[in-house]
């Protein structure tokens, strides 16, 4: 396979004039979580809900359904299959909408980096407004997680959604080289992904086109 | 200014007064489950918040009618509250229970008529479920209010309130115990509180009503819900509670009720849809007969 090119135009900063920045308050200060219980991670969400750490100060709770929710959490390894779920769950979630990936395996794989049937880099398929390292994160590392994501929207730089719509071609054509995968991988698994570019360098790739 | 255009001065101010204190009831009452289970809780005034982040998304709607049934919902509880008195104070001059009662099922029916259209079958479950929950409590309901409308010849709510004015042993809460009783298991199904929360179930029908709700429709929904409190609120402090001289004794005596709805809310787990509605029937049911025969007899 062939991937030439690959990178990712980042669209950090939004245009702020008052009223984003008004109706940014109100979304930091109440962020609807739909969580989809993907992998181990799904373990950490209950003390982080309940008497211990307790995220309902923060205005944070469940949602049934992917309309009523902001924060889409990938608590976990994702299968192909079920990333073809998620990204229809994400697809019908409201603007503006948040993605977190919890652990490393969203990351870049964690443990299951050379399984054939788990996907490596969820930001090739769906933008990542915020990942939390670890395996798994502890409720203070999630929390923080959290309060950072709340800094970030006030800034107006959590704008994931934008960068999908604004690269969906990108995110297509990545999705749609593993959800139409017809040869069964049967060779030592390659990463198609694998040459994308570090978080570091997207960074730097950022600073040059901020600004957009 | 002429009078007219005073009154709806004063409709615009009740409706939003009410979208408000209920909003400021939510608020409060998560604090109550939040202490109860040992935690802190949202700031008090969270829902304001929530409705308001509501409302700068965007949002999905799937047909004019579902617009329509949203709408006339909002409209159809906030014309309720027009006629619920508020510490003794009504702005159409009438507060009759019957057409509180009517008018509250508009706005029930314009919900389930709004997101039936939305075609999703959660939501259709959770309307039928509301439906259904709405046979059991309304006829407990009815009964005791028919108690009260044999005493007193009226079914004018101020009336009643009225007639409570004469200290704390002028309550109906004493002088119709049973019916109180029977009130307040009707009132906690009415809210959709546990153990009578088929209707919402989140993890079972994801939210039956507000499956489809997304954005300024689901911030609508929370408004909803914020008049119904008050609808509903304010309607047993005004049979039951003595009504109220003042707005704040009103306010702390509409809380008083939300309050013990949370408390049970916090502590009970939901029963299945036939046993939530015989357990109306039998002992809401009953407790209500017992009033109306009491009353009828003795009264
Ligand atoms: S990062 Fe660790 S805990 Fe999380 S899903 Fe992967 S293996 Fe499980």
């Amino acid at each position: 396979m062939e991937h030439d090119n690959i990178y990712l135009t980042n669209l950090r900063d939004e245009k702020q004039n008052m009223w984003t920045g008004l109706a940014n308050y109100f979304r930091k200060r109440s962020m609807w979580m739909l969580y989809y219980c993907t992998g181990c991670g799904a373990i950490e969400l209950p003390p982080t809900m309940t008497s211990r750490y307790d995220m309902e100060r923060l205005g944070m709770g469940p949602m049934a359904t992917p309309r009523q929710a902001d924060l889409l959490l990938i608590t976990g390894y994702l299968s192909v299959k079920t990333l073809k779920r998620v990204i229809w769950s994400y697809e019908q979630m409201q603007e503006p909408k948040y993605v977190v990936g919890f652990g490393s395996c969203p990351i870049n794989g964690g443990i299951y980096w050379d399984a054939y049937p788990v996907i490596n880099h969820l930001e090739a398929f769906m933008p990542v407004d915020m990942s939390i390292a670890g395996c798994m994160p502890r409720p203070q590392a999630i929390i923080d997680a959290f309060e950072k994501l709340m800094d970030e929207i006030q800034q107006g730089k959590a704008v994931g959604y934008k960068r999908y719509r604004k690269h969906y071609d990108w995110y297509k054509r990545n999705q749609d080289l593993v959800l139409n995968r017809q040869s069964a991988v049967l060779t030592p698994y390659v990463d198609p992904f694998a040459s994308m570019p570090t978080a570091a360098e997207l960074m730097a790739q950022e600073s040059e086109d901020s600004h957009v | 200014m002429n009078a007219h255009a005073l009154t709806a001065l004063k409709l615009t101010g009740i409706a939003f007064g009410a979208m408000s204190l209920g909003l400021l009831f939510m608020g409060l009452g998560r604090i109550v489950s939040a202490r109860i289970q040992r935690r802190i809780g949202p700031p008090f005034y969270q829902s304001f918040i929530d409705v308001i982040k509501c409302f700068t998304k965007t949002s999905i709607t799937h047909n004019f009618v579902m617009d329509l049934g949203i709408i006339m919902a909002l409209g159809g509880l906030i014309a309720t509250a027009f006629f619920v008195p508020f510490a003794n104070f009504s702005v159409l001059g009438s507060s009759s229970v019957v057409i509180v009662l009517y008018l509250m099922s508009i706005g029930y029916l314009g919900m389930a008529m709004g997101v039936s259209a939305s075609g999703n079958p959660n939501a259709t479950i959770g309307i039928s479920r509301a439906l259904a929950l709405m046979l059991g409590y309304k006829i407990p309901f009815v009964m005791v209010i028919m108690a009260m409308i044999l005493t007193y010849n009226s079914s004018d709510l101020l009336t009643y309130a009225l007639a409570q004015n004469h200290g704390f042993g002028s309550w109906h809460i004493f002088k119709y115990p049973l019916g109180f009783i029977a009130v307040e298991i009707a009132f906690q199904a009415m809210v959709g509180e546990k153990p009578y929360d088929h209707m919402i179930a989140p993890a079972e029908i994801a939210s039956g009503p507000m499956v489809e709700l997304s954005g300024k429709y689901l911030g609508i929904g929370f408004l909803l819900h914020a008049v119904q409190l008050y609808v509903e609120t304010g309607l047993i402090v005004n049979l039951f509670l003595g009504g109220a001289q003042t707005w704040y004794i009103m306010m702390v005596k509409m809380f008083a009720v939300y309050f013990t709805t949370m408390c049970i809310n916090a502590v009970m787990a939901r029963y299945r849809i036939e046993q939530g509605i015989r357990h109306l029937w039998i002992w809401a049911g009953s407790f209500a007969l017992l009033q109306l025969v009491y009353t009828r007899i003795w009264g």
